[in-house]
This record gives structure tokens, C-alpha cells and sequence, in this order.
């Protein structure tokens, strides 16, 4: 009885999108955090000084360390929230790609140069 | 003919680690689109399954480790600071670069793109192989999450692109080299 009532909540999971919704939200989320942290440590020497987690590196190591932490941590608790509820997916992915390709847009230095 | 400790690392992270990402995007992106793309499909075989979970997984362990010997093994060498009185830049790649007017957008540019840009690839397959993990062939009954899947790995290949670009050209121009030599062949003086 209680195989047939995990099997059935596995089921009911992969038939809701939730899941799957809150990875590709984050990844978007991710992306674009990378963006906008390296921006941050360009424009402020405060900043700059602090995402400096690894002396050989350089303010790139806190960049992408706050970048990874900050993502993964949103991903755990979206994916908490969402994981057996299905949302409206055609806005989260839309949300997803947008930031996304202003991830891709604003790591090019030309363009975060202009903010 | 000998190649440095540096020189092999730089080859390792980039041509060993970073192309094979590149070669290995082809595949999933063929396979996701070929095999996913309608509930109407034929019958996909388990084994078939499991080899795309895996080689997915593959792909986020192989991206991981080429941001991350990228940052944290050849950066430092790329960026270390010549002591003051150096005459030769030669060992110091960073400044090489921007001691000259024509190939200092190699740094301000390509340089300053690739070392972010990269970090989107690892966080796109990451999410694209967790995806494909827990939906599998109910990914057809998603079709919206499979495009998702689908675009987060096209951006992965373009970011890899434009990383392993700029890397060839940064190392062209200035080349990461440096300590102990190592012995590959021996030629002949003809």
C-alpha cells in the first residue's frame, strides 16, 4: 500500500511541471546573476574588495562563488515550493530566457560598460 | 619538442575539457530534439534513457571542471603582476596584452567576456541534465519544459563558443607558459 502511494506521488510529480519549472527559472537566475555581480564588482572598489574569496583570482573567484551560492539556494527553495504544483510554465520559461540572454548580454563588456 | 607544466594545463583545460563540451553539445541537442519532441513518438528504450541521463550528467561534471580549472588553475598565472624591473612580459600574459595598443581588447574584451560568460554554460547543463533526470520520457508531455531544456542547451554551446574562441585567441597572442619543461619527442637536426 504504501510502494502504490510513493509510486503514485512519484507519478503525480512528473505529471506537474513545477519542478522542472523552478530548474529553468534559476538557471535564468543564475545566469544573469553572474552578469550582475561581475558589474557590481567593476563599478564599486568596496564590492570589488570583498569578492575577493581567492587572492590568485581575483574578485572573478567571489563573483562566481555568490553567483553559484545564491542560485543553487533559490533553486532549493523554488524547487521546495513548486515541486508537486504545476504553474503556468509558458511565463517562467519566458522569465528564464530573458534572463538569460541579459546574462549573455551583460557579461559582454561593452554593453555593462554602458550601465 | 617539450611543452611547460602551464602550457599543458592551458591545453588540458581547453582543448581537452573545453572542446570535448563543445563536440558533446552536438549529440544532446540532437537527442533531446530527435527523441522528445512529440508523445507521439516511438517507444524510447530504457537503455537509450539512461545513456542521455548520463551522458547529460557527463556534460555539467565536464563543464564544471572547465570553469573551474579555467578560474582557479591558468587565471592565476594569466593574471599574475610581473615584479617591478621585469623586461620580459612574456610570462605574464595579462600584461603582455595590455602593454600594446593592438592587442590590449584581447584583455578588456575577450578576456573580460570569456571569464563570465563561461560560468553560464555549467549552470544551463546543470538544469538541463537535473531536467532531463527527473522527467525523462515525460518530457513529452511537457513540451514547454523540453524547449526550455532545449534553448538553455543552445545558449551553453554559444557561451562555450565564445569562451573557447577568445581562449584560442588569448592564448595566440599571448600565450600562458611557464615552469618545468616537458620532454614529448625528440627530434633531428636535418
Amino acid at each position: 500500500m504504501s510502494n502504490q502511494s510513493a509510486s503514485s506521488t512519484a507519478q503525480a510529480k512528473l505529471n506537474s511541471n513545477g519542478a522542472g519549472a523552478a530548474a529553468v527559472l534559476t538557471a535564468g537566475i543564475g545566469s544573469f546573476l553572474v552578469a550582475v555581480f561581475a558589474i557590481l564588482a567593476e563599478k564599486a572598489p568596496s564590492i570589488k574588495s570583498l569578492m575577493n574569496f581567492y587572492k590568485p583570482t581575483g574578485p572573478l573567484s567571489g563573483v562566481t562563488t555568490c553567483a553559484i551560492v545564491v542560485w543553487l539556494a533559490v533553486w532549493a527553495l523554488l524547487h521546495w515550493r513548486w515541486s508537486s504544483r504545476n504553474v503556468e510554465i509558458g511565463r517562467v520559461t519566458a522569465a528564464a530566457f530573458i534572463l538569460l540572454f541579459l546574462g549573455l548580454l551583460l557579461t559582454f563588456p561593452p554593453i555593462a560598460d554602458l550601465l | 619538442m617539450e611543452i611547460t607544466v602551464r602550457g599543458l594545463w592551458t591545453m588540458i583545460h581547453g582543448m581537452g575539457f573545453g572542446a570535448l563540451y563543445l563536440m558533446a553539445c552536438s549529440g544532446a541537442l540532437v537527442e533531446l530534439y530527435r527523441r522528445y519532441r512529440s508523445p507521439l513518438g516511438p517507444e524510447i528504450k530504457l537503455e537509450d534513457e539512461r545513456f542521455l541521463r548520463i551522458y547529460l550528467a557527463a556534460m555539467a561534471v565536464i563543464a564544471w571542471i572547465t570553469v573551474l580549472t579555467g578560474a582557479y588553475i591558468i587565471y592565476p598565472w594569466y593574471r599574475a603582476v610581473p615584479p617591478p624591473g621585469t623586461a620580459s612580459l612574456a610570462a605574464f600574459p595579462q600584461r603582455l596584452l595590455m602593454s600594446n595598443p593592438s592587442t590590449v581588447a584581447w584583455h578588456s574584451i575577450g578576456m573580460e567576456w570569456k571569464e563570465h560568460v563561461a560560468w553560464l554554460v555549467p549552470i544551463s547543463i546543470t538544469m538541463a541534465a537535473v531536467v532531463f533526470s527527473q522527467y525523462r520520457r515525460s518530457l513529452r508531455i511537457h513540451p514547454e519544459l523540453r524547449t526550455a531544456v532545449l534553448g538553455f542547451v543552445w545558449v551553453s554551446l554559444l557561451a562555450a563558443g565564445i569562451a573557447g574562441f577568445f581562449g584560442a585567441m588569448l592564448n595566440k597572442n599571448a600565450p600562458v607558459n611557464g615552469g618545468a619543461a616537458i620532454p614529448l619527442l625528440h627530434g633531428e637536426q636535418k
